[in-house]
């Protein structure tokens, strides 16, 4: 009850800290002194705590189960462990917006202190167009997204958590997730900011780019985690589906990436600047977009509802004002150096790295075009479609084989102008990936040409990084150690839908089901009851040709509040293969049916995403030279 | 001039993605799905909710009416929301709503019905989802318009609003 109020005012008295902030912010940018008035610094510290206090009242309220919240009475129920309770304060609509409100606030904070050797104007015109986005999300959440609602009279008991986002790696998804996705917003404030005061440089590149990492290994372990989460509770054997929501965490992320690697040019060469203030503001407004898309309900996913149309458009109207305020900034004030740009060399570093931007841009707009398709070909011609994995893949896949291939050359050019050295040793790599690729995968696939290419250059880029990881010779292990995480991560997705197989069938207790010398066997069942579920365990034992035998327990699970029936697989992990194990009721008999299947280096997608990250994170943390 | 002649293209097209949205967000993901062929009724027997009896497909659909088939729940939160309109349909004589309780708790069901009212001549009890699916649903909430030849002439995923209940009494008539 009382945390309701603290919660309420609290985001109250921090919107208007938000206007106090402007004006005293405003006032400052015209004084002669040259550091920045403490008392903005000050207010932007209040404004972050009061958004704090805000966040931890809402956590309150649903370790309490305060059920007079009208978003706690939706989303948590007394029977809940506290882990979950308190995860189900950003697992819903309104808490994960006092999240982004959160994230918004703490980042511009920690700008203030980080970038205090900045210019002030600069520093300052940041905190504007920062506090212009803060704003927009404070009436965003206080007019349509309240999250402390007042319920009366006070419901007994609450509605309870979908049981599918019951787990550990949703619970911390998101904070995760929208780290670095709210991030951005900052590398749009800044480069807003930049852009007037024309200040982008090889200085403010160096500046830039620490935000542009940490946001970059927030994103990628984000969408990492939303992939475990899909493989282990989804139980449909897959890690990424090509669903919108999907999607909608991709699109920055691939933007994020070409515009990474511009600040590398930029940090160098002053140039690229277009290209880096273009990508700045493209990626926020992709997060925007992205939050548009989920949260309004206007995606074809037939069990969402959208409950209030005053969201959606809320969210638009602000996105369309973000992005009508940024072209005109871009459009105002930008101009292109054009002083280094005809000194562009056709091999060299820079030039790799252009065309690195134009393959993300390609592999952005397929992800676009495939997840707004549907909405525009529904309001022109109101046919419903569904766009899938094959969509994506076809227009993806082939062009990964280019895309390795200069990824694999691109890093060894040199700034400026360079030839590409050592062209032997590389010949070399090349033959032996392709004849090491034929060998591996001759009796696998009936595609050989197709896979044989793309799996040569995927190799090749991994044994060219990985040369580089050990003879060190580049100097430059960060990034090393990304495209070698980039090269596993390929390689790994590749096999793994090469290799894997399946096996559908329906079993009873006691039987046995035999393939290719291979035999599964239904041992028993056992019933388990836990505080927000009942579950029936089944003991499998799975003979492999070897005669070794794994045992596997896959769960169905009938969660109490709300009631819905949920299949856990089991899965056991090796650093080879995972075999997954999944069984449904059939109704009306003692029959069960069973998915089995064994997915090969499925633990090397997650350890090369980490390693991605790694690289990253070694980057971030790198001296400077 | 060049510069020019860029910006307005970016704002044409940004204006027609925004009227796009726009008109996307008032198409909602309520929607009729098409039924091309006018499938019968599935022949089924179910609990009823007040006396637990099992009853027929053919004793529940007997009078030569039309019918509505709502699927809901008393933990579903649109169903709560549709509900006002249900009660408003069930005074309408010439039509009969059946209530299709879809994997409830039968003591939350009651509660809900106590609530906000009972708008149906009788409710079955799908616990486990499968009547839904002989009716072809896709989820929850869904409402199913049967004619007088026993045959679904309308579908409405998700909650239903003020043009599909005015849809439904001018076909009705």
């Amino acid at each position: 009850m009382l945390a309701n109020q603290i919660g309420y005012y609290s985001l109250i008295l921090g919107l208007l800290l938000s206007v106090l902030l402007c004006g005293v912010s405003i006032k400052d940018l015209n004084s002669s002194s040259k550091q920045i008035n403490q008392n903005v610094l000050f207010l932007s510290f209040l404004q972050l705590v009061l958004v704090i206090v805000s966040f931890l009242s809402l956590i309150l309220s649903f370790i309490n189960s305060d059920f007079s919240n009208e978003t706690v009475f939706n989303n948590s129920h007394t029977t809940k462990p506290l882990f979950y309770k308190i995860s189900g304060t950003w697992g819903n609509h309104e808490g994960s917006l006092l999240l982004w409100l959160l994230v918004l606030n703490l980042f511009i904070f920690l700008f203030l202190i980080k970038s205090r050797e900045q210019p002030k104007k600069y520093r300052i015109l940041t905190l504007l167009f920062q506090q212009i986005i803060i704003i927009g999300f404070f009436l965003f959440v206080l007019i349509t997204s309240n999250p402390f609602n007042y319920l009366f009279p006070v419901p007994s008991e609450g509605l309870g958590l979908n049981p599918i986002l019951q787990d550990p790696a949703l619970a911390i998804h998101p904070p995760i997730l929208y780290l670095g996705y709210v991030g951005t917003s900052i590398i749009f404030s800044a480069s807003l900011a930049a852009v007037t005061q024309d200040y982008i440089s090889k200085e403010w590149g160096k500046h830039i780019k620490k935000w542009v990492l940490v946001s970059w290994i927030f994103l990628s372990i984000g969408i990492m985690l939303g992939s475990i989460w899909a493989y282990y509770e989804l139980g449909w054997g897959g890690f990424w589906f090509w669903d919108p929501v999907e999607n909608v965490s991709l699109m920055p992320w691939l933007t994020l990436t070409a515009l990474l690697h511009c600040i590398t040019v930029l940090e160098r060469r002053a140039v690229l600047t277009s290209w880096v203030v273009i990508l700045s503001i493209t990626t926020f407004t992709l997060s925007m977009c992205g939050t548009f898309l989920v949260r309004s309900g206007i995606l074809n996913s037939v069990h969402t509802f959208a409950n209030d149309p005053a969201r959606g458009i809320f969210i638009l109207i602000f996105l369309f004002v973000l992005i009508a305020l940024s072209l005109g900034i871009f459009f105002l004030f930008h101009k292109e150096n054009n002083k280094n740009l005809n000194n562009f060399f056709w091999l060299s570093r820079e030039t790799s790295i252009l065309i690195n931007n134009w393959f993300m841009m390609y592999f952005l707009s397929v992800v676009l075009i495939g997840t707004v398709y549907p909405i525009f070909l529904d309001v022109i011609s109101s046919e419903k479609i569904s766009v899938g994995p094959p969509f994506y893949q076809k227009l993806i896949v082939p062009f990964l084989i280019p895309f390795l291939f200069f990824m694999s050359l691109g890093p060894r050019l040199k700034w400026i102008k360079s030839k590409i050295e050592n062209k032997n040793s590389l010949i070399i790599t090349f033959i032996i990936s392709i004849m090491l690729t034929f060998f591996i995968i001759k009796n696998l696939t009936t595609d050989l040409l197709f896979y044989t290419v793309l799996v040569s250059a995927a190799f090749f880029l991994f044994f060219t990084t990985l040369k580089e990881l050990l003879v060190g010779k580049f100097n430059n292990d960060s990034q090393a150690v990304a495209h070698f995480g980039f090269s596993l991560l390929v390689l790994s997705i590749l096999f793994n839908s090469i290799l894997s197989s399946e096996i559908i069938t329906n079993i009873k207790v006691g039987e046995k089901y035999s393939y290719n010398k291979s035999e599964i066997f239904f041992k028993k069942i056992e019933e388990k009851k836990e505080s927000n579920f009942n579950s029936i365990i089944a003991h499998f034992e799975i003979k492999n040709e070897n005669g070794k035998i794994v045992e596997l327990k896959p769960e169905i699970r009938v969660y109490n509040q709300p009631i819905i029936i949920t299949s856990e697989a089991d899965i056991k992990t090796t650093l080879l293969e995972d075999k997954f194990l999944v069984m449904n009721l059939v109704k009306g008999n003692e029959y069960f049916n069973i998915r089995y299947q064994v997915k090969p280096f499925m633990i090397w997608i997650w350890i090369s995403v980490l390693l991605l990250s790694l690289g990253g994170l070694m980057s971030l943390f790198k001296k400077k030279i | 001039m060049k510069n020019k002649f860029r910006l307005f293209v970016i704002i044409v097209f940004l204006s027609f993605c925004f009227s796009i949205f726009y008109k996307g967000l008032d198409n909602s993901n309520i929607y009729a799905p098409k039924i091309k062929d006018k499938k019968n009724i599935p022949i089924f027997e179910a609990k009823d909710f007040n006396s637990s009896a099992y009853l027929s497909s053919e004793k529940i659909f007997k009078e030569d009416i039309f019918y509505i088939v709502n699927i809901w729940a008393s933990w579903c939160v649109p169903c709560r929301k549709e509900h006002h309109l249900l009660m408003e349909l069930s005074k309408n004589q010439s039509i009969k709503l059946i209530g299709l309780n879809y994997k409830d708790n039968i003591k939350n069901a009651k509660k809900f019905i106590n609530e906000l009212g009972n708008p149906y001549s009788q409710i079955l009890i799908d616990n486990d989802g499968t009547l839904g699916i002989e009716f072809g649903a896709y989820g929850v909430p869904e409402t199913f318009l049967i004619d007088k030849n026993k045959k679904i002439i309308n579908k409405f995923v998700g909650p239903i609003n003020h043009d599909i209940l005015k849809k439904i009494k001018l076909i009705i008539k």
